[in-house]
């Protein structure tokens, strides 16, 4: 069984189905002991870091997940649930992070130029932020769960903030939003993604897949 | 890099699609969940479904739409229409939406745009703006007045010129509420900035001039909201053609195309769309 840490106001429902649909049974946890019979967890996240991070302490979901890493089981976060694996993060003033990876979580720039506009570059044209919709993910590392994938595959991505590891071998993925970030990481038995899987369609659902078939 | 995002939109009353749509092989047609399963497997980049339901039971029937959609299709689906509590916004994303759009309730209370984006996150707070055309803005017309101050280099001449430029082009648009039954009296740019300020994370865009027409995009009202805000712009209203979809998204500066009618009918699919798009260089996912 995958489990699914529940951290208040996620969408659990998408991430539970998509394992339902490639065939692996996943169930949403309040819980942190369940977390023991889990063959697989699975770490989501929307909403505020600090909110979040607020959420997993109470409920006493960081130090049995701490210790499922350490014993060598499969993790997925996603999302804000990848941000939360780094030391801190500047999502609306500095807050702690799990700190199982060091570095920081960021904010994208407000007056990045656009590079998605065709044709002439006009005045007033900026990045946008949130930076929402379906991007490449460059694979600069074979995480076993990238397996299978086309060559810079398309994920969706919803965020305004992006992790900057302070060890660059933990980055298996990088995409390109005014500049390149990191959008997966691996290390050993630890994985996640700062897009969305579980609305990625087909290469969502084969992400999904190749975690699943990790954690038996 | 980030690509356009091509958006099916449908108007769904009662639990069952409005308008129509005609697409072989399906059991049922008006079955929101059927129909939204071909845009998934065609690749549309969104869904939006927008709720047109009168009666009070609107917010079960749609919540029972979205699981049923969410339990077969794997993409990003946003829901709009008559959403007027931070309940109605819960019930929604747990059901299986991604983000959901505020329209008359977000006018009538600005700050709901905050509190839902504080409590949700800002990335699930889409606000829809229902814009029709008006004549040149009184600003415009009084700077404009003053233009012979300019051609005499009189003193302050600058200062208009530059506010005038500022103010983007004689045209304004206003703000449309209840379906597009009422007007507010807002203007649709300074409406946008305000929405993006209090918290919203997207701007879903619709021309009430052009709804219906197949005419192509408010190209005007499109930039001039897309260059004033700095979170991503929906175009809506008016699609007829592959080349409105371009030109919304190159000339009016949108991040995403929204079409009902030209997809629905099959005119074009979604991968002919794309595929016109990339081959005019528009970055897009295929």
């Amino acid at each position: 069984m995958i489990a699914i840490i529940d951290s208040g106001i996620a969408n659990l429902r998408s991430v539970q189905k998509g394992f339902e649909r490639v065939g692996h049974e996943a169930k949403v946890v309040e819980d942190p002991r369940l977390l023991r019979e889990a063959a697989g967890i699975v770490l989501p996240g929307v909403g505020a870091f600090a909110d979040g991070i607020a959420k997993l302490i109470k409920h006493g979901f960081i130090e049995p997940l701490r210790r499922a890493i350490e014993q060598g089981k499969p993790v997925l976060g996603i999302c804000l649930g990848l941000h939360f694996l780094f030391s801190e993060s500047e999502e609306f003033g500095l807050h702690k992070g799990m700190d199982l990876l060091a570095g920081r979580v960021r904010r994208f720039a407000d007056d990045l130029p656009d590079p998605a506009v065709p044709g002439t570059r006009q005045p007033g044209t900026r990045l946008k932020v949130p930076h929402m919709g379906w991007n490449r993910v460059r694979v600069v590392r074979p995480a076993p769960i990238l397996a299978g994938l086309p060559a810079e595959p398309y994920f969706y991505f919803v965020h305004s903030y992006y992790v900057e590891p302070a060890d660059g071998t933990v980055t298996a993925g990088l995409t390109e939003y005014g500049g390149w970030f990191t959008s997966v990481i691996w290390r050993d038995n630890l994985f996640a993604t700062q897009f969305h899987p579980e609305k990625s369609q087909a290469a969502g659902l084969r992400l999904l897949a190749n975690f699943a078939a990790l954690a038996r | 890099m980030l690509t356009k995002r091509i958006i099916p939109c449908l108007d769904v009353k009662e639990g069952r699609v409005v308008k129509g749509t005609r697409f072989v092989n399906l059991r049922d047609a008006g079955d929101p969940v059927e129909v939204a399963a071909v845009y998934d497997h065609e690749g549309a980049d969104e869904l939006i479904f927008l709720d047109i339901t009168a009666s009070h039971e609107r917010r079960r029937i749609m919540i029972d739409v979205v699981a049923r959609t969410a339990e077969q299709a794997f993409m990003p689906l946003t829901v709009g229409g008559g959403i007027r509590f931070l309940e109605d916004i819960r019930g929604l994303l747990q059901a299986g939406a991604d983000k959901v759009s505020l329209n008359t309730s977000a006018v009538q209370d600005p700050d709901l745009i905050r509190r839902s984006a504080e409590r949700f996150g800002s990335q699930c707070i889409v606000l829809a703006i229902d814009a029709k055309r008006r004549g040149e803005s009184q600003a415009c017309v009084e700077l404009r007045r003053d233009e012979p101050r300019a051609e005499r280099g009189e003193p302050g001449a600058e200062q208009d010129l530059s506010r005038l430029s500022a103010l983007g082009s004689r045209l304004s648009w206003e703000v449309y509420i209840h379906g597009g039954r009422t007007p507010t009296g807002k203007d649709a740019v300074a409406w946008a900035v305000a929405g993006e300020r209090l918290g919203a994370g997207e701007i879903l865009l619709t021309s009430m001039d052009r709804d219906g027409t197949k005419d192509g995009y408010d190209l005007e009202l499109t930039r001039a909201i897309a260059e004033a805000v700095g979170i991503p712009i929906i175009a809506s209203g008016g699609a007829g053609t592959l080349e409105h979809l371009y030109e919304g998204l190159v000339a009016g500066k949108a991040d995403a195309a929204l079409a009902a009618s030209i997809f629905h009918y099959r005119e074009f699919t979604i991968p002919e769309a794309k595929r016109y798009l990339a081959g005019r260089g528009v970055p897009v996912r295929i």
